[in-house]
């Protein structure tokens, strides 16, 4: 029997291929990488759904994601930058994150499209990504009214990241900032009032100890290192 | 996205406790997932099984309720593995590495086999 989904899934890849770089990007932690699944991460695995209700949009649940495909990173709150390939959001495509404040290293990494319908999409990221599992945008009609979401089942990656997600004002506060803003600026769009609803959820406070190694591949840490390392790659481009 | 519609029978053979699933697996199967786990998990057996042979569609919310069982297996110290499954959902397993968590088998018997 064939699933009546088999099209809007991606086929599964032993490591990431980045097949086109826009010049502006930074290319780091993700070509040769595996994506991570909630199984391979490291610490407190965490349920959160964001909502907004697009009160008093006339808006279909089909036409706000096919925007949202269109525009992910206009959506996205300011201070970090989503480069998708040219076919845009769809099974198998990959996307670039660079993020960061001036005067530090750029924070570079992205995502795998690992779904994709005309009501929802989904990503999963590569290894050192600060969280791994999947993330899932979508729409639907509710009684009417148009309802806009985000949502993850996702831990952190490694004890790095772990840390950060636990301290207040950052980490996973930064992260579930992330999803209010965008889908604040998906209301404002249609004109609908920002109030987006909050659901946390922890699903297993255990940490898996088997998956500290994850470390290694912390897109934090090897974002600083190609950092310091890309005077010397400019060199070495002149020299060829 | 399709209407969800999700059935689930639960079946205990020896040491493990089945789920069959038939149907849509969604982010709204959730309940009806959740209640046929709690069945399915109790009376102290050993293995909660899968079986997807009758699975006709699931989309990434239905991974992410995966996930939810197979922390609820771990947390009772019971394994969660599958069977029934075809290439095409094997792949998404493999694209998820959920297949590093799930243990995955041919048929009932491998599975059933395994939780002895």
């Amino acid at each position: 029997m064939t699933g009546r989904d088999e099209a809007y899934w991606a086929k599964p890849v032993r490591t990431l291929t980045v097949r086109t770089v826009p010049a502006d990007a930074v290319n780091a932690n993700v070509a040769g990488r595996r994506v991570a699944g909630a199984a391979q991460g490291f610490g407190q695995l965490w349920h959160k759904r964001f909502r907004v209700r697009l009160d008093g949009a006339r808006v279909s649940p089909q036409e706000v994601i096919r925007v949202w495909k269109d525009r992910f990173g206009d959506f996205w709150p300011k201070g970090a930058r989503v480069f998708l390939p040219a076919a845009g959001i769809a099974p198998g495509e990959i996307g670039l994150i660079n993020a960061g404040v001036p005067g530090a290293p750029t924070f570079a990494t992205g995502i795998l499209v690992i779904y994709a319908d005309d009501v929802s999409f989904s990503f999963i990221s590569p290894e050192g990504h600060p969280f791994t599992g999947p993330i899932t945008f979508s729409a639907f009609d509710d009684d009417g009214t148009t309802v806009v979401e985000v949502e993850e089942f996702t831990r952190a990656s490694d004890p790095l990241w772990e840390l950060l997600m636990i301290l207040p004002f950052v980490g996973g506060k930064i992260q579930n900032a992330q999803w209010v803003g965008t889908l604040g600026n998906l209301a404002a769009h249609w004109g609908a009032a920002a109030d987006v609803e909050t659901r946390i959820v922890c699903l297993d406070r255990g940490r898996q100890w088997s998956q500290a190694k994850n470390v290694w591949h912390n897109a934090g840490i090897h974002s600083a290192i190609h950092a310091i390392g890309a005077p010397l790659r400019r060199v070495a481009r002149r020299v060829d | 996205m399709s209407n969800t519609t999700t059935a689930l029978g639960v079946r205990r053979i020896g040491d493990a406790g089945l789920m069959d699933i038939r149907g849509d697996v969604t982010a709204q199967s959730e309940p009806a997932l959740a209640e046929a786990f709690a069945e399915a998990s109790s009376g102290g057996i050993r293995a909660v099984i899968l079986n997807f042979s009758a699975l006709d569609y699931m989309n990434s919310g239905g991974i992410g309720l995966l996930v939810t069982l197979l922390v609820r297996a771990n947390r009772q110290k019971q394994r969660l593995c599958a069977y029934g499954l075809n290439e095409h959902y094997r792949q998404i397993f493999e694209l998820t590495r959920l297949d590093e968590a799930i243990a995955i088998f041919d048929s009932e018997q491998a599975a059933v086999g395994a939780a002895r």
